[in-house]
């Protein structure tokens, strides 16, 4: 990013100084700092680590996009790049790892496999699709994609973490309230089991044994309405306030005796900020929505 | 010793395949049958005398290399599983192909290992699969499925989360085209089923002991605990499948007194894609560009390999036309390019291991991007080239290669073909190998690092069933080009290289003379392919049939890939007419053969040469685990 791109504030810089001061946004100086250091997680898993790596050789070189180098550990990783078909047996190992990137990590499902189980969709020992485990950022189709076509993705989750801001906590999960939990690691059983499903099993378990259809039956299940969550948040206090500043969020720790209490204290306020953006951008949505 | 006793045994081991057969069938009249199914061939051996037959024919009648054994459930064409087992002998020759029958129910054949070594992981891969027991065997644990896992998946009865129907193309996608998403039509919207009494209160993850327990052949994992004093303790150690010198997702479980290993279990199953369940369910054609995804390196070597063993069939009935001299000299030509894209990355990524952290393989790829650029613009994929079909090819050589692969750095690129050829036949690729023998084959810290390194004997190595240049490293001269040859070979002049010492560095010397070796017959194929331009490259000039009928029969193709020896098993059941789907369609490996001696190749030597050991064997998962 050039100067002129990082000085986007409204705040006038003196002609005399515009070649030496910027001012910016954190989030914005903070996502051009990350977009160009995704370091990749050197993982491959088939045929399209051959071309990740042609990839990463000289004739195509993604260090110039800033995915520098890549790491063999998952704790100096940003993103994986699931390069390749995800078997039962490998998806175990896969979620261990990236459960052990720090935040913010980004998932690149590279190729028709690890996009949706691709030409071995229909084998038994195959997952179809990387976003049946984990949240997938960015799909890039071809069997196996060309260096060009990675390229291209990997230059579309550039993009996207440009949009990504710090000040909107509910943005991303890792600028939330909490620390994200892990994904559950899957259990080989006589099936692979994906812990998230174990009372769905239990449920289609139960049934089976009293007479109803067996399990893994081939019908499709009773839709059920989707029930959203049932949040019940006093926002009147929030939505009233001044409007909210992104840019004024501070990340500087006030002084005090008990430092972490306040930071506590942030957290929480921001929480609320969050949720208060949230209910009045449903306000919003809802008076365009009478108005059309 | 009596010369008269030793003349008839000398007589045995020459004896052609028919007269072998015949041999046994007369000597042991009551064991051994023919196998008289139409299109079928070799002999049905009683499995209660099979492994004194398998040392007859290893032994006396000189089969000593078992090149595949696999397993065919005939379920409603017999009602019975049977084991194929190809030898041959490394002297060169063809397969005598011995069959043993066992029920489906409580499926036992005796165990192999006694006699050949490299059936151990075609076993456990036949017990893994298609549920038949081993007694003898020292390690009958699943190896690309887990420990704990239902069902014997190749078994024709057996049926996948999201099975449709026995046989493409499906109802649903043609001629109607009403597509259903799999997961839409399965409860938990994901690949899995459970039996209906499972009991998620009792579930145990075993898959994990099980590896470690069966490590080493049946090393005792308690002793390993229970060792005290002051003696280096021994340590077991995993490396892998995320390991970024294990050549993909490959495991290797190995203890260790101090830096030296003791006992190493290679553990798979990563990448077990279920190729053979699903090329049961393709027409024969869909299968072509699966052969592509397993040696994901050399993929027109594995397109031939096929075709190879489907045209063995073809050959049976009346409407086949083999293919034309200008389509063989292209398949040679293709194959070849492959091998040389195949050995310079494994050279190259044999150097990382040993510590040349890719600045040898950015060289490599260079020429190898160039070599894919032919393949893209002659078959319109880098990788997957999906180009040889039944009696020909998917097309001809284009007048000019025009890459679409144009960076903006790049140069514009459009030459004529033959040009192109010609230059990176006698200038660029001799020019690297030159420049990669200058580099290497002398210096001082490859030779000290590979010299004696992982040492695989001549005896181990024919016993094990290796193959590629793990055999010829360790002085077989067995080239399948050479020994049973196929396509034009016969008639091109090459060498086959060999060395005789049997470590990493005589592999890598293997490698750099098969390299000049494809260069000498790439020089060979150019004023071949010049005197046949504008030949087609089908024999009655127009493409094979979409949907061919193959008659019934069975069939094995092998080709001499990058990596060994590369088969195809292939049966056609079904009506007198033949089939439009295979009945069974069985990969022999060389990478998930060649890590059998994997265990004996690296004990004694220290963790740092393990990795370059695999290395040196040169393994690609998507093949291995298949």
């Amino acid at each position: 990013m050039n100067l002129q791109e990082l000085n986007q504030s409204e705040f006038p810089v003196p002609a005399e100084l515009e070649n030496n001061i910027a001012i910016t946004s954190l989030s914005q100086l903070y996502n051009w700092g990350r977009r160009n250091s995704m370091w990749p997680m050197l993982f491959g898993l088939a045929c399209c680590a051959i071309e990740m790596i042609a990839t990463a050789a000289s004739r195509f070189d993604f260090s110039r996009f800033g995915f520098e180098v890549m790491r063999a550990t998952p704790r100096q990783a940003d993103l994986m790049i699931v390069s390749g078909t995800v078997t039962k047996k490998m998806v175990v190992p896969i979620v261990r790892l990236y459960n052990q990137m720090p935040e913010p990590k980004y998932v690149l499902a590279m190729g028709a496999c690890a996009s949706g189980g691709g030409p071995f969709k229909e084998g038994y020992n195959v997952v179809s699709g990387m976003d049946k485990y984990l949240p997938v950022d960015v799909y890039v189709p071809g069997c196996p994609p060309t260096p060009q076509a990675l390229l291209y993705g990997m230059i579309a989750l550039q993009r996207k973490i440009d949009g990504q801001s710090i000040a909107n906590g509910d943005d991303v999960p890792w600028y939330g309230v909490s620390t994200a939990e892990p994904t559950p690691v899957p259990v080989l059983g006589p099936d692979i089991i994906d812990p998230r499903q174990m009372d769905m099993i239990r449920r289609q378990a139960e049934a089976a044994a009293v007479d109803a259809p067996s399990i893994g039956s081939r019908e499709l299940p009773a839709a059920t309405p989707l029930v959203a969550a049932k949040v019940t948040v006093d926002t009147t206090a929030e939505a009233d306030a001044a409007p909210i500043n992104e840019n004024a969020l501070s990340f500087v720790l006030p002084t005090g005796a008990a430092p972490w209490a306040e930071a506590e204290e942030i957290r929480e306020k921001r929480r609320l900020r969050a949720l208060a953006r949230k209910a009045l951008r449903a306000t919003r949505r809802a008076a365009v929505a009478e108005e059309e | 010793m009596d010369q008269a006793a030793l003349a008839p045994e000398r007589q045995l081991d020459a004896i052609s395949v028919e007269d072998a057969i015949t041999h046994l069938n007369s000597e042991y009249a009551d064991e051994v049958q023919l196998d008289e199914r139409e299109g079928y061939g070799g002999i049905i051996v009683d499995s209660k005398r099979l492994v004194d037959i398998a040392r007859v024919i290893r032994d006396d009648l000189g089969f000593d290399y078992l090149s595949s054994a696999t397993a065919v459930d005939y379920l409603g064409e017999g009602d019975h599983l049977e084991m194929v087992y190809h030898a041959y002998r490394t002297t060169g020759g063809g397969a005598l192909v011995f069959k043993a029958r066992t029920d489906r129910d409580n499926a036992v054949i005796p165990s192999l290992v006694s006699i050949w070594r490299g059936s151990d992981f075609q076993e456990r891969e036949a017990w893994d699969l298609m549920g038949i027991r081993f007694p003898g065997h020292p390690n009958l644990k699943r190896i690309l499925m887990w420990e704990g896992f239902q069902g014997h998946p190749l078994r024709k009865d057996w049926r996948e989360a999201y099975y449709e129907e026995e046989q493409k193309p499906f109802d649903s996608r043609w001629p109607g085209g009403h597509v259903h998403r799999a997961e839409e039509k399965n409860v938990f919207g994901k690949n899995v089923t459970y039996p209906p009494d499972i009991d998620l209160g009792r579930l145990m993850d075993t898959s994990e002991a099980a590896v470690y327990q069966s490590l080493g052949l049946g090393v005792d994992v308690e002793r390993i605990m229970d060792k005290d004093g002051f003696e280096t303790d021994e340590l077991v150690v995993n490396m892998g499948p995320h390991h970024p010198s294990t050549h993909g997702v490959f495991r290797m479980v190995l203890t260790v007194d101090g830096e030296t290993v003791t006992s190493l279990e290679p553990v798979m199953g990563y990448l077990h894609r279920n190729h053979e369940k699903i090329g049961e369910r393709n027409t024969y054609l869909h299968n072509i560009p699966f052969t592509d995804r397993l040696d994901y390196i050399s993929s027109m070597g594995n397109n031939h390999g096929y075709v190879l063993a489907v045209e063995q069939l073809m050959s049976l009935g009346r409407k086949y036309n083999p293919p034309t001299y200008r389509c063989e000299a292209l398949r040679v030509m293709m194959v070849e390019l492959s091998r040389i894209v195949n050995h310079l990355w494994a050279i190259g990524f044999w150097l990382n291991d040993i510590g040349a952290f890719f600045t040898p393989v950015l060289y490599f790829v260079q020429e190898r991007e160039r070599i894919l650029d032919f393949f893209e613009a002659v078959a319109g994929s880098r990788m997957m080239c999906n180009y040889m079909r039944f009696g020909g090819l998917f097309g001809d050589l284009p007048e000019r290669l025009k890459s679409v692969s144009n960076l903006a750095n790049d140069r514009v690129r459009d030459y004529n073909t033959m040009q192109f050829l010609t230059e990176m036949i006698n200038e660029r690729i001799p020019r690297t190998i030159d420049d990669l023998e200058r580099l290497l084959t002398q210096n001082e810290i490859l030779i000290e690092r590979s010299v004696g390194v992982g040492v695989l004997t001549r005896e181990d190595a024919i016993n094990y069933s290796a193959a590629g240049p793990l055999l010829r490293g360790s002085g077989v001269d067995y080239d399948i080009r050479r020994a049973d040859p196929y396509s034009i070979y016969p008639e091109l002049d090459f060498d086959v290289a060999v060395e005789n010492e049997g470590d990493m560095y005589a592999r890598y010397r293997v490698r750099v003379s098969e390299l000049r070796e494809s260069v000498r017959i790439l020089k060979q194929i150019l004023p071949r392919l010049e005197a046949t331009a504008g030949e087609s490259i089908w024999a009655d000039g127009k493409p094979g049939a979409y949907a061919p009928r193959v008659p019934h029969g069975e069939a094995y193709g092998r080709v001499e890939n990058g990596k060994g020896e590369l088969g195809y098993y292939v049966v056609s059941a079904g009506g007198r007419g033949g089939s439009s789907n295979p009945w069974r369609y069985h990969v022999r490996a060389p990478s998930f053969i060649n890590l059998t001696p994997m265990g004996i190749m690296s004990r004694g030597y220290k963790v740092a040469d393990i990795v370059g050991i695999l290395g040196s064997i040169d393994i690609v998962l998507g093949e291995t685990d298949r």
